[in-house]
């Protein structure tokens, strides 16, 4: 029964107990009463204490718990009464702090569970019903209202509204969403009223997988901690033979029990798990997927980092920049191209078709025996003509002359314009060019890893060696590898791992996913929606903001030298303890009080880390503070 | 087989997840089981026929660490 009585009670009434007997010790001695109100403290306190270590005992585990019991029940034994009942009641007091404080190292998971909605309106048969959010099923309408949070993955089938996806990309910019977009759970609908069709519910959705691939990576032990571990196991054993072996030698039974509470490895067990759980959990609030502690090693060592560059460095959407007319209008070459690739799902006809569509609206007229030249483009007729769309190789192929245009196309791809050409039976007739735009954020990620010390940032791409060359040199790269193809890339990695040391690959999934597999960590961009992506990197990026790299940089070695402090430091206070004890200067109460203070601080010390990140924020309004003038 | 998934208590110790899994390890009907520290949870694959879903709550609470819910 008295495990149901909660700790904070245990806590509060041995420590009044306590504070009485010490009170009663001060002014009627060593009487009875004081002994009785010492040895209540230490029942009180010391029996969750004692079933702990009878229950642990009984699978063969040695535990602090044991330590605590023997240390206790030896100093009875010997009529330390007042010692029995400090030592019960501070590691009462301590585990009690501990398991609050350390519930704040995993608040950021509480936090992103608790953003899960618990009911849901689904429209079943035109009539709005709430129900719980587990049992919405696949296909269901779901109904959402402003303010309202989403708790399925679905298709928007009607409404428009600004949704805000921070929960799971830590992107707190409102984006704005209309029918046939896809909604994901966790956001919240800021403005505008929905009507979603529920594609992935409950366990399926993308929050919810996050929010599991977040918890294993928290429980994921890094190398260092693993040792700790290990260590543990035999350390706790090895401290009891070494206190009866101290006993034997020196015959001094307070020294020997003293021993036994301060060895007790607590802070040292808890020094990595504590900082890699507060890391892994800023990450996750700001939308980094980090898997594991020892990912956070390896990305904070990183040397060298490669690129991917279509989707990556890029938007991965690309857009014609351009339309040239060679003896036509550029209307005329446009209109053309795209009735020529009305059946392509090319990107690049993809771009064509939308930019046609947004000058000269819908084109209706459709080609005619149209036949596709893979990795050189396609041919048709229309309206008596035959032409050409795709690239030099396809011209030259058709013995098409456009040498007097070269230096015009070439020029284009030195600015890092994809171009693609049309002809019109025997000649040129038009150019139009195709870009990518690179995203906004790409140039101060390279200046910003540059600053932290990353040796060599390069780009792995498929793309041409010219459309290579203009990205690397906005962007600010050291270097590129072009014309490359998925197996490429994985050996060029592989060649700068052995130049540089440790180098991470960032890609977006799409064609990289070897390469992102074989890097050591891969880091995969725009996580949301590519679940190949954010299976298989060891880092991910939720948001399509690259940036963030930078941040995970940051974060992964904050939170390394977070957890070497927590060891260091738990190292020291136990060596020092020992010391003490040898000495003479540390009894069993006081060793007791240090040791679980050390334990605290280790803890205290990790909430630190989930406060990184957000000192930029605060820098200005410091500056900005008024300072004191003298009155 | 069944899965279940414990909730407990924060643990503050890792130690106390050797004694959980040592416990587990013992225990007829598991098959298999997952003790994790940080998220504070006990995931179990057991056979319905040898243990129930109560009896490993009962061990789990009987080592000292109340459970807090069971899905």
């Amino acid at each position: 029964m008295l495990q149901k009585v909660s700790k904070k009670t245990i806590v509060y009434v041995s420590g009044a107990l306590a504070l009485l007997s010490f009170v009663l010790h001060q002014f009627i001695g060593y009487h009875p009463l004081t002994i009785v109100v010492m040895l209540l403290t230490t029942v009180i306190a010391g029996t969750p204490i004692f079933l702990k270590a009878i229950g642990a005992l009984r699978y063969k585990i040695v535990g602090i718990d044991l330590l605590v019991t023997i240390a206790v029940t030896g100093a009875l034994i010997i009529g330390e009464y007042w010692e029995a009942a400090a030592v019960t009641f501070l590691f009462m007091l301590g585990d009690y702090l501990e398991s609050r404080t350390i519930e704040k190292t995993r608040a950021s998971i509480r936090e992103m569970l608790d953003s899960a909605p618990k009911v849901t309106t689904v429209r079943r048969d035109g009539v709005d019903l709430t129900i719980d959010s587990e049992d919405v099923v696949r296909g269901d309408i779901v109904v959402i209202k402003p303010g309202e949070k989403v708790s399925i993955d679905g298709t928007i089938i009607e409404g428009e509204a600004y949704i805000n996806q921070a929960a799971i990309t830590g992107e707190s910019i409102p984006e704005s969403k209309s029918v046939g977009d896809v909604v994901y759970s966790g956001s919240i609908v800021e403005s505008g009223y929905l009507l979603v069709e529920a594609v992935e519910v409950g366990e399926d959705t993308t929050f919810a997988r996050i929010l599991r691939m977040v918890e294993e990576a928290q429980d994921k032990k890094a190398k260092s901690q693993k040792f700790l571990e290990k260590f543990s196991r035999y350390y706790t054993p090895a401290v009891i033979v070494l206190a009866v072996a101290f006993y034997f030698f020196s015959r001094d039974i307070r020294l020997a029990l003293t021993l036994l509470v301060i060895a007790c490895p607590g802070a040292l067990v808890i020094s990595a798990p504590v900082s890699i759980v507060a890391g892994i959990g800023n990450g996750a609030k700001n939308g980094v997927l980090i898997k594991g502690g020892e990912i956070m090693e390896k990305l904070g060592t990183i040397k060298a980092v490669a690129f991917d560059k279509t989707g990556t460095l890029t938007e991965g959407k690309p857009e014609v920049t351009k339309v040239q007319g060679i003896g036509a209008s550029e209307r005329e070459v446009l209109r053309i191209a795209a009735i020529g690739e009305a059946y392509s799902e090319h990107p690049l006809a993809r771009a064509i078709l939308r930019r046609a569509e947004k000058d000269m609206g819908p084109i209706v007229e459709l080609p005619e025996d149209s036949e596709i030249i893979a990795g050189h483009g396609l041919t048709f007729h229309y309206a008596g003509d035959r032409y050409l769309i795709g690239n030099r190789k396809l011209l030259r192929e058709a013995s098409i002359d456009f040498s007097e245009h070269t230096p015009l196309i070439e020029s284009e791809e030195d600015h890092g314009q994809t171009t693609v050409l049309i002809a019109k039976n025997d000649r040129l007739f038009g150019i139009i060019s195709i870009a990518d735009t690179v995203r906004h954020d790409a140039a101060s990620l390279v200046s910003d890893l540059k600053k932290q010390g990353i040796q060599k940032i390069v780009m792995l791409t498929g793309d041409n060696e010219r459309a290579a060359r203009a990205i690397a040199t906005e962007v600010g790269l050291d270097g590129y590898y072009s014309e490359l193809l998925p197996e490429d890339k994985v050996r060029k990695l592989s060649s700068l791992q052995k130049e540089f040391g440790r180098t991470a690959m960032v890609g977006d999934g799409v064609n990289d996913a070897p390469a992102l597999a074989g890097a050591d960590p891969g880091i995969a961009i725009g996580g949301v929606g590519s679940d190949v992506a954010m299976e298989t990197a060891d880092v991910v990026l939720m948001s399509a903001e690259v940036s963030k790299l930078s941040y995970a940089v940051g974060l992964s070695r904050a939170t390394v030298s977070n957890m070497k402090q927590n060891i260091a430091f738990a190292l020291i206070v136990a060596a020092l303890l020992v010391a003490g004890v040898m000495m003479k200067t540390v009894n069993l109460s006081f060793g007791m009080l240090v040791h679980e203070l050390s334990v605290f601080l280790v803890i205290v010390n990790a909430v630190r880390l989930l406060r990184y990140g957000k000192k930029k924020e605060r820098r200005p309004k410091e500056k900005g503070a008024p300072v004191n003038e003298p009155v | 087989m069944t899965n279940k998934t414990y909730q407990l208590e924060a643990v503050s110790c890792p130690s106390c997840i050797l004694k959980i899994e040592g416990m587990l390890k013992k225990t007829k009907g598991v098959k298999e089981y997952d003790v994790l520290f940080n998220s504070s949870r006990v995931k179990v694959t057991f056979d319905e026929d040898v243990t129930s879903t109560e009896a490993i709550q009962d061990r789990i609470e009987k080592l000292g660490y109340p459970v807090v819910s069971v899905k």
